[in-house]
């Protein structure tokens, strides 16, 4: 049951309030205590992001490690709590839902993860077989049926033909392979929505062009919502429709993709961009003009905007004031206040 | 003359599943102020090229031959002793992969970089100098010397390690994956710093990775290795525009780039174990030449091909061990 919503949030225009998975000035932080009478202080490691991911639609999410970006992927599928905002999910408020109610509307079925490191993310003591089953088994999947499923997420995957993998473990495996084991398992239960984690950083070059070509067909065909969490722009550009570049916790520049890329306009953005090299060989006669530093503590983040410390074009107001997100291109919003009209 | 100059080298473990063949046969010039980029996917033996040439092996190598000479002279079968006081940092340095996490947490980062100098009789005093001044070179206050290495950050633990490789003005400096596990932006900033003590000392670099596209930031020249081979190596324009052997044609369009557009390809298959290589040409399973053309088999599945040169637009020789070119 869909309740009826407006079609934007009059606060952050950019998020559609019907696409399938909704966030709204979401924040998450971590608690640390330094010890046990001591009050506790927070790591602001989501702070005050929104976005709308549409079915048939990837979103990159892009940052450097700190960012932010990996906790927010998590928040989403509920893994991680958020202390304030909301998280949407085909209609549903799920912010503060109890796992029972979670379980009411299929969520554990309908979202599921790609994680970084196959060789961690898959255990050792299972065969594949048992791997793949696993969550079909929870959802109280005949045992026909999840045979019938095995084979086919493995046939996906192009692990073909199938007999020759169910019986193995993960070791008998290589990194790709696994990998590929982790995106059947994360399928297998058709889910509507999938947060991949870095699911290619791990692997070697000429194996991960083979994971997001079967990432990209397998979200074309069942037409997926689809986070695709990474720090390499390059990797994502392969099967990503928007992007959202985070920067310390917080939302740095959002749009389209193409259009992202091809003309950042926040100076992180910017220097996100100019670091990635393409293979040119004229590349090793030139600098390349990137920020310099390192990405804040967030325990204790720097006040105002939080790249103004590395920001060559850092003014005044950055230093005392949070920017605000203005839509400074049709479609292109950004947290800057270079681009705020005076 | 080159610099430093590499014939048929070899390095080979011993292990209980059998000898693993990590170089075999490998050989190569090095140009002053120029730099290789060795590159090749993880197995492919690039590592153990970097720790061939500074003899840091391990203890179960079984077989280290070949010819290595620096400046004219052979440095492969000199005694250890003799290595350690004139080559190692003095001549050959090297920044090992992921090095930056290896810093003592309880050693001041002064006393760790001079601590090789002293082993090779310098003054406690020359030498904190020649720390301080290599500290100024990368970037880094000279103060740093009396801090910790949890005071920080990895960046700056980055710029230590090379500070400690450049530290007593060596000719010839193997970096090993730099910038692993380092983030984008901070990675080009170590980037530029490469460049600019490459020019500012006519450093030579060999420059061990598994990414064409960081490969292209320092490169002159690059070497392709796959499975302990060297399968092409020529200038930086030439392997770039013109890459010949299928390998390297594959790594090139397997490489996602972001300014310009692209159909990526993969190569199927893995690459094959050390210990039991293919026979004749180690790519023939993967190839896709060898699959589809009748005459290159029995060919390339039997015999090796040798290193063939190319015409080059680079003004480097450029050779490709690939049995098309015959």
């Amino acid at each position: 049951m869909r309740c009826y919503m407006p079609v934007v949030f009059d606060d952050t225009p950019w998020v559609r309030k019907d696409d399938l998975v909704v966030v709204h000035r979401l924040r998450t932080y971590y608690t640390i205590k330094p010890g046990f009478f001591a009050k506790p202080r927070y790591v602001r490691a989501v702070d005050d992001i929104s976005l709308g991911i549409d079915r048939g639609i990837t979103l990159a999410v892009v940052g450097e490690s700190g960012s932010g970006k990996t906790t927010l992927g998590r928040t989403l599928i509920r893994l991680l709590d958020p202390v304030s905002g909301e998280v949407y999910f085909d209609g549903h408020d799920i912010t503060h839902m109890k796992e029972e109610e979670l379980k009411k509307i299929g969520f554990r079925r309908r979202v599921s993860m790609v994680f970084q490191d196959p060789y961690s993310s898959l255990n050792p003591f299972h065969s594949i077989h048992f791997i793949l089953e696993e969550p079909l088994m929870v959802q109280g999947v005949s045992a026909e049926e999840r045979e019938e499923r095995v084979f086919k997420a493995l046939e996906e995957v192009k692990l073909t033909p199938p007999e020759d993998f169910i019986n193995k473990y993960p070791h008998m495996l290589s990194g790709g392979q696994r990998q590929r084991i982790a995106v059947a398992r994360a399928i297998i239960t058709n889910p509507d929505f999938i947060v991949a984690d870095e699911p290619v950083s791990m692997l070697d070059a000429s194996i991960r062009v083979e994971i997001l070509t079967i990432l990209k067909d397998i979200q074309q065909r069942h037409k997926m919502a689809f986070m695709y969490i990474t720090h390499d722009i390059s990797t994502a550009k392969y099967f990503s429709d928007y992007i959202l570049i985070m920067y310390a916790g917080q939302f740095a520049e959002y749009g389209p993709f193409k259009d992202v890329v091809k003309n950042p306009l926040h100076p992180y953005a910017q220097s996100l961009i100019e670091a990635i090299p393409d293979p040119d060989p004229s590349n090793r006669l030139r600098e390349r003009k990137v920020a310099p530093g390192e990405p804040p503590n967030l325990a204790n983040p720097p006040s105002g905007c939080r790249f103004h410390p590395r920001c060559p074009y850092a003014m005044d107001i950055c230093k005392r004031q949070e920017p605000p997100v203005i839509e400074a291109r049709p479609g292109v919003f950004v947290k800057c206040w270079l681009y705020v009209k005076k | 003359m080159a610099l430093l100059e590499v014939r048929n080298a070899r390095l080979y473990y011993a292990t209980t599943k059998g000898v693993v063949k990590a170089v075999d046969g490998i050989s190569f010039e090095l140009y002053e102020g120029e730099t290789l980029a060795v590159v090749g996917e993880s197995g492919s033996g690039k590592t153990t090229l970097g720790k061939l040439l500074t003899r840091v092996w391990e203890r179960n190598v079984s077989v280290a031959d070949g010819e290595i000479y620096l400046e004219g002279k052979e440095i492969l079968h000199i005694t250890e002793e003799e290595f350690r006081r004139e080559i190692r940092w003095r001549k050959i340095a090297m920044v090992p992969q992921a090095s930056m996490n290896a810093l003592n947490p309880v050693i001041k980062i002064g006393d760790q970089m001079i601590e090789p100098l002293l082993m090779q009789g310098t003054s406690r005093d020359d030498a904190l100098k020649m720390a301080m001044d290599a500290l100024e070179s990368v970037g880094l206050p000279r103060d740093l010397v009396n801090r910790y290495p949890h005071q920080l950050s990895g960046g700056m633990k980055q710029r230590v390690i090379i500070a400690m490789s450049i530290m007593a003005h060596p000719k010839v400096v193997i970096l090993d994956e730099p910038t692993s596990a380092l983030d984008v932006i901070t990675q080009a900033n170590i980037m530029n710093l490469l460049k600019k003590l490459k020019w500012e000392f006519k450093l030579s670099y060999i420059f061990v990775t598994h990414d064409l596209s960081l490969a292209s930031e320092l490169a002159d020249s690059v070497a392709i290795m796959y499975a302990g081979k060297l399968v092409e190596i020529g200038g930086a324009e030439d392997i770039y525009g013109n890459p010949s052997h299928p390998y390297t044609q594959g790594l090139i369009s397997s490489v996602p780039t972001l300014r310009v557009d692209k159909n990526l390809s993969f190569i199927p298959g893995e690459v094959p174990s050390l210990i039991n290589p293919p026979a004749g040409c180690r790519f023939h399973p993967r190839c896709p030449f060898y699959r589809d053309r009748d005459y290159l088999k029995g060919l390339c599945d039997a015999k090796e091909p040798p290193m063939m040169e190319l015409g080059s637009k680079a003004g480097r020789k450029h050779l490709v061990a690939c049995w098309l070119y015959k």
